[in-house]
C-alpha cells in the first residue's frame, strides 16, 4: 500500500458572491475535483500547477487542517481529517509564505518548543538539530531574534523546525519562493540529502521547474482541481509538446539561423537570436552544430515554464480555458 | 464526512463532563496535554513580551492604573451616597471583588481567546493545526500576557478590602467556603463565555465585540448590587446568560440578602453545576466551530 494515497478525494467550496445590492449569489467551487494518487515511501514528489489549481488545498486535507469533502485519504495509514494531532508527529510541514518561528524570539527557542511540544528525545533532537545546523548553516543564526533573520535565512530556520522530530514525510510549499540563487542552491541539496539519508518522502509545490528538476523524479500537475499529468519530467515535455529555448549570442548581427536541424527559428535582436528546439531532445549537438557554422560569442538555454507547458498540453491559455470550462 | 467523531481539543475543563471509564481516561490525559500546551505557549509568549522590558511594565503600569480608577469612581460615589441600592460600601467592595476577580483570573488565562478571529482571518490558525497539541490551549496561550495581571491584582485586592470591612455578616462555614468557590466557578463561567466567544468567530470574523459585550459588559454589571437594575435585565443575567452565577447569587447569599427577581434561594449553591454546564456547552460549540473551519478553510 502506498504510503501516501489517495482516491477520488474532493474538496467542495460554498462561495458567496454579492450579486447586486442585497442579494446573494451562492456558488460550489470544487478546488479539488477526484484526485486520485499514491506515493511510496521515499519518493520526492513535484505537485505543480497554476495559482488557484488545488495545490495548497490537497496540501491541507494531506495535513488534516481541511477536511476533505468526498473520497478517501491515508497518510502513513492515518486519516488525517479524524486523527490530525497524531498525524502531526509524522509529518512535517512548511508553507513558505508563512513562518512557523516565533518572531521575537531567538531561534533556538522556537526549535527548544518543538522538542517539547513534539517530545523528541533529548539525544535524538540533539543529533537532528546538529545535522540541520550544519547543512542548512544556522550556526551563527541560533541565536538570533527571527525577526531580523532575512528571507533566506528564515527559510532555512523553517525547514530546519520542520524536520526536527524525524517526520516520514515532508511537505513543503513554494519553499525557494523568493529566496537568491544562491539560498535555492542550499535548499535544494539539503532536500536531496535528506530524501537520500533519511528516506523521507518529499511532496512539493512550486513554481520553479528548476526545483522540480533537480529534485523530483516524479511530477503530477494539477490545474481546476483534477490531476493532468503524473510521470516523470521529461514525459511532462513531451506530452506538452514543450521547446526549449537556445538563446546565442553571435559576434554581429546575421541573417537568421535557419540551417541548423533540429532547432526552429524564432526571433534575432542585433547579434542576438532565439531558436527553439524540442525539449525532449538534447541541445549539446544543436549547440554543436551552430558553434560550427557561426562565430558564437555567448549561449544559454531557456527551460519553459510551468505556465507555458500546461498551457501547450492543454491548448490555450489558462483564460481560454477556464471560459470554455465555465 | 458529518459524521466524524473524531476527537476535537475540547477545553480541558470540559473534563467536568462526568463520563465513567475509558471516557474520563481519555479526557484526563486530554486535560493534561492541554495543560502542558498551555504552559509551553504562554512560555514562549512571555519570553517574547520580556525581550521588550520597558514595554511591558508601562502596559503592566497603565493596566492597573485603568482598572483601579474604576474602583475610584466607585469610592467617589460612596463619599456623596450612604449606599448604591440599599448596599453598603463594604458590600459593594465584596460584590465588585468577587466579580472582579473571577473576570480577572478568566481575563489572565483565556483573555488572549478574542485575538483569534485575526488568526481565522489571515490564515495563521494553520500552522496551529499542524501541531501534535490541543487547538483550544494553543488559542487561549496565544498571545498571553502578563499585564493581564493588573486586573486580577485590582478584583483581589478590593475583594480582601471589602472582606475586611464587612462587619454585618455572621459567618458560618458555608459561607467561608462559599467565597473561593464564587470566585473559580465564576472565573470558570466567564472563561466558557469567552470560549463560546471565540466559537463564534470561526463563522462570524468580528464576533470579538459581541463577546466583550457579555465578558467586559457582565464584569461592569456584576460589580454593582443588583437591586439598581430594571428587574427584566437581572432575569436576562440570570437565566439567559448564567452571569448573574458569577458573583451575584452566592455573593447575595455571603451577605445575607435576599436573591433578585424572584430567583430561589438554593441558587446561591447552583454555580459549581451551572459552571459545568457552561463548560460543556463551550465544549461543544468550540468543537462545531472547528469542524466547520476545518470543511470551509480559511
Amino acid at each position: 500500500m502506498p504510503f501516501i494515497e489517495l482516491d477520488a478525494l474532493e474538496k467542495a467550496f460554498t462561495v458567496r458572491r454579492r450579486a447586486g445590492l442585497l442579494r446573494r449569489e451562492k456558488r460550489e467551487v470544487r478546488a479539488v475535483d477526484g484526485i486520485t494518487f499514491g506515493v511510496e515511501r521515499g519518493e520526492m514528489v513535484g505537485y505543480i500547477g497554476p495559482n488557484g489549481a488545488g495545490k495548497s488545498t490537497t496540501i491541507k486535507m494531506l495535513t488534516g487542517i481541511l477536511t476533505p469533502s468526498g473520497g478517501r485519504l491515508r497518510v502513513a495509514g492515518i486519516d488525517p481529517a479524524r486523527e490530525r494531532t497524531r498525524l502531526a508527529r509524522r509529518i512535517g510541514v512548511v508553507f513558505g509564505q508563512r513562518t512557523t518561528l516565533w518572531w521575537d524570539l531567538p531561534l533556538r527557542d522556537s526549535y527548544r518548543l518543538v522538542h517539547r511540544m513534539y517530545q523528541v528525545p533529548d539525544a535524538r533532537f540533539r543529533e537532528n538539530l546538529d545535522r540541520c545546523v550544519e547543512l542548512l548553516e544556522l550556526g551563527d543564526l541560533l541565536d538570533v531574534p527571527v525577526r531580523q533573520l532575512s528571507l533566506g535565512q528564515r527559510m532555512r530556520g523553517d525547514i530546519a523546525a520542520a524536520l526536527l522530530h524525524d517526520p516520514d514525510v515532508l511537505y513543503l510549499d513554494e519553499p525557494t519562493i523568493g529566496l537568491d540563487i544562491v539560498s535555492r542552491t542550499r535548499v535544494r541539496s539539503f532536500l536531496r540529502e535528506l530524501n537520500a539519508d533519511r528516506g523521507t518522502t518529499v511532496l512539493l509545490t512550486t513554481h520553479d521547474l528548476t526545483d522540480i528538476e533537480q529534485l523530483c523524479s516524479r511530477v503530477m500537475v494539477i490545474d481546476h482541481g483534477r490531476l493532468m499529468y503524473d510521470g516523470d519530467l521529461t514525459g511532462l515535455h513531451e506530452s506538452g509538446g514543450g521547446e526549449r529555448l537556445l538563446v546565442v549570442d553571435l559576434a554581429t548581427a546575421m541573417p537568421p539561423i535557419e540551417d541548423v536541424p533540429g532547432a526552429r527559428f524564432v526571433r534575432a535582436e542585433g547579434p542576438r537570436q532565439w531558436l527553439a528546439f524540442p525539449a525532449t531532445s538534447s541541445a549539446a549537438p544543436l549547440v554543436a552544430a551552430v558553434a560550427a557554422a557561426y562565430p558564437l560569442v555567448d549561449l544559454s538555454v531557456r527551460e519553459p515554464d510551468i505556465e507555458t507547458v500546461i498551457a501547450k498540453m492543454y491548448g490555450g491559455t489558462r483564460e481560454e480555458r477556464r471560459e470554455s470550462l465555465t | 464526512m458529518a459524521e466524524r467523531t473524531a476527537a476535537e481539543p475540547v477545553a480541558r475543563r470540559e473534563g467536568a463532563a462526568g463520563v465513567a471509564g475509558p471516557g474520563r481516561a481519555r479526557l484526563v490525559r486530554r486535560g493534561g496535554e492541554s495543560w502542558r500546551t498551555y504552559r509551553m505557549v504562554a512560555g514562549m509568549w512571555i519570553r517574547s513580551t520580556m525581550t521588550y522590558r520597558s514595554s511591558f511594565a508601562l502596559t503592566l503600569f497603565s493596566s492597573f492604573c485603568v482598572t483601579f480608577f474604576d474602583f475610584v469612581v466607585i469610592l467617589l460615589m460612596f463619599g456623596h451616597v450612604e449606599g448604591i441600592g440599599g448596599f453598603a460600601f463594604a458590600e459593594v467592595a465584596f460584590l465588585y471583588g468577587t466579580a472582579g476577580t473571577s473576570f480577572g483570573l478568566a481575563d489572565l488565562t483565556t483573555g488572549s481567546l478574542q485575538r483569534m478571529g485575526r488568526r481565522v482571518r489571515d490564515g495563521s490558525l494553520d500552522t496551529f493545526l499542524l501541531r501534535p497539541a490541543p487547538l483550544l490551549a494553543q488559542v487561549a496561550a496565544d498571545g498571553f500576557a502578563l499585564r493581564r495581571l493588573g486586573r486580577l491584582t485590582q478584583g483581589l485586592v478590593v475583594l480582601v478590602w471589602g472582606l475586611l470591612l464587612l462587619d454585618g455578616v455572621t459567618w458560618t462555614p458555608l459561607k467561608v467556603l462559599l467565597v473561593p468557590v464564587t470566585v473559580v466557578c465564576g472565573a470558570v463561567i466567564f472563561m466558557a463565555v469567552m470560549v463560546v466567544g471565540a466559537s463564534a468567530q470561526f463563522w462570524i470574523q468580528d464576533a470579538a465585540e459581541v463577546t466583550n459585550s457579555f465578558t467586559y459588559g457582565g464584569n461592569t454589571l456584576l460589580q454593582y448590587p443588583p437591586t439598581i437594575f430594571a428587574q427584566e435585565l437581572v432575569r436576562g443575567v440570570v437565566y439567559v446568560v448564567p452571569l448573574a452565577f458569577v458573583s451575584w447569587l452566592p455573593a447575595l447569599y455571603v451577605l445575607g440578602r435576599p436573591a433578585p427577581a424572584g430567583v430561589p434561594s438554593w441558587a446561591a449553591f447552583a454555580s459549581p453545576a451551572v459552571a459545568l454546564v457552561c463548560c460543556g456547552l463551550a465544549g461543544l460549540v468550540w468543537r462545531a466551530g472547528v469542524r466547520s473551519y476545518r470543511s470551509t478553510g480559511s
